[in-house]
């Protein structure tokens, strides 16, 4: 990939960026912006909505138009864009938290109502910038700031609730392959209609450091190690499957896209008069 | 074979550079090094086989792999 055109897409005056050196968060912005360039947008064509926390940073450092909203209402800020002018890309970038808990009612609701938005979520299963607090997708018996004997809860499965919801396109992968999320957030911007791509990643600062992976490299073997593609997945027992990440794409359909459903319903009602 | 093989660039833009040892870890050929000022440096760049692990990883984006002048 010639880095000239991926250095264009980038607000190079606030480089280097704050995330923490080998956050995962760097990875998934690279690998979007490759996605970008790849698909030759246009950098006053595409929107790249987000809302509070350390993923919220990234619209901060893609040069195109971007739009820092409120906690866990980045979506409803997408949604209000993309209504208003049904003709521009528009991204989504979340965290888990972001995603799943203060935003989860806007985040099923909109994979509900399949409308052409991309949402890529960060998924560190960690509350990162707050101090490391659990998350809903922190794994069972995981160390965090508000489970300091390990959490008890079991953690949500972003694209099974995605699935559930009616999204289009669903697809999870990890840093540790990052010419796959590249893949998969190319075509997630291809699908006309609600696109989710979860991408794990690693807080090596808030959640590696109690976890037994410290470092981001530690982070990246761990990734390998446990990611499973999805058919092999499907030949292994459940017992087989705890733990691990299934990798691939869940979903891929065609359903009507609420844009042009929201046109058609102007048409016919101005046609009524 | 060795001077058949295409040769690769590996810029390491240091300004951007955290010494994370991210890249040093993917590499399959341990092209990459850290220096005394904790910033990854090219130090076995002939043994580059371009297969741009190291670029794709970066979080800060910092590595460039580019086909050297001589191969073209």
């Amino acid at each position: 990939m010639p880095s000239t055109e991926v250095l264009g897409w980038l607000r190079t005056r606030f480089m280097p960026h704050i995330w923490c050196p080998g956050c995962g968060h760097g990875v998934i912005m690279h690998a979007l912006i490759r996605a970008l360039v790849e698909l030759n947008k246009d950098k006053t064509q595409t929107v790249i909505a987000s809302g509070i926390g350390c993923s919220s940073r990234m619209a901060g450092y893609i040069n195109a138009c971007t739009l820092h909203s409120t906690h866990g209402r980045s979506l409803a800020f997408a949604t209000g864009v993309k209504l208003h002018k049904p003709e521009l890309t528009v991204v989504d970038v979340m965290g888990d938290g972001d995603c799943s808990a203060i935003g989860g009612n806007h985040f099923i609701h909109a994979c509900r109502r399949n409308i052409d938005i991309t949402a890529v979520i960060m998924n560190n299963n960690i509350y990162g910038m707050t101090g490391g607090q659990a998350s809903p997708t922190t794994p069972a018996g995981a160390w965090a700031s508000t489970t300091p004997y390990g959490a008890i809860d079991p953690s949500f499965d972003l694209c099974k609730l995605a699935e559930g919801a009616g999204a289009s396109y669903v697809a999870r992968t990890t840093i540790a392959n990052p010419k796959q999320a590249e893949t998969f957030i190319m075509n997630g911007i291809r699908k006309k209609g609600f696109s989710v791509i979860e991408v794990v990643t690693h807080c090596h600062t808030q959640f590696g450091r109690k976890n037994d992976r410290r470092l981001p490299i530690d982070n990246y073997r761990y990734f390998k190690e446990v990611s499973v593609p999805l058919t092999k997945s499907k030949t292994m027992t459940p017992e087989e499957l705890a733990g691990k990440v299934v990798c691939g794409e869940f979903v891929d359909k065609d359903v009507p896209e609420y844009t042009e459903q929201y046109a058609k319903v102007i048409e016919s009602a101005r046609k009524k008069g | 074979m060795r001077l058949l093989s295409k040769k690769f660039k590996v810029g390491v833009n240091t300004a951007w550079c955290k010494g994370c040892s991210l890249c040093m870890g993917v590499c399959p050929k341990s092209v990459l090094e850290m220096n005394d000022r904790m910033k990854s440096t090219p130090k076995r760049e002939d043994d580059c086989i371009g297969c741009r692990q190291c670029e794709n990883i970066c979080p800060d984006l910092a590595i460039t792999v580019k086909e050297a002048r001589e191969n073209v």
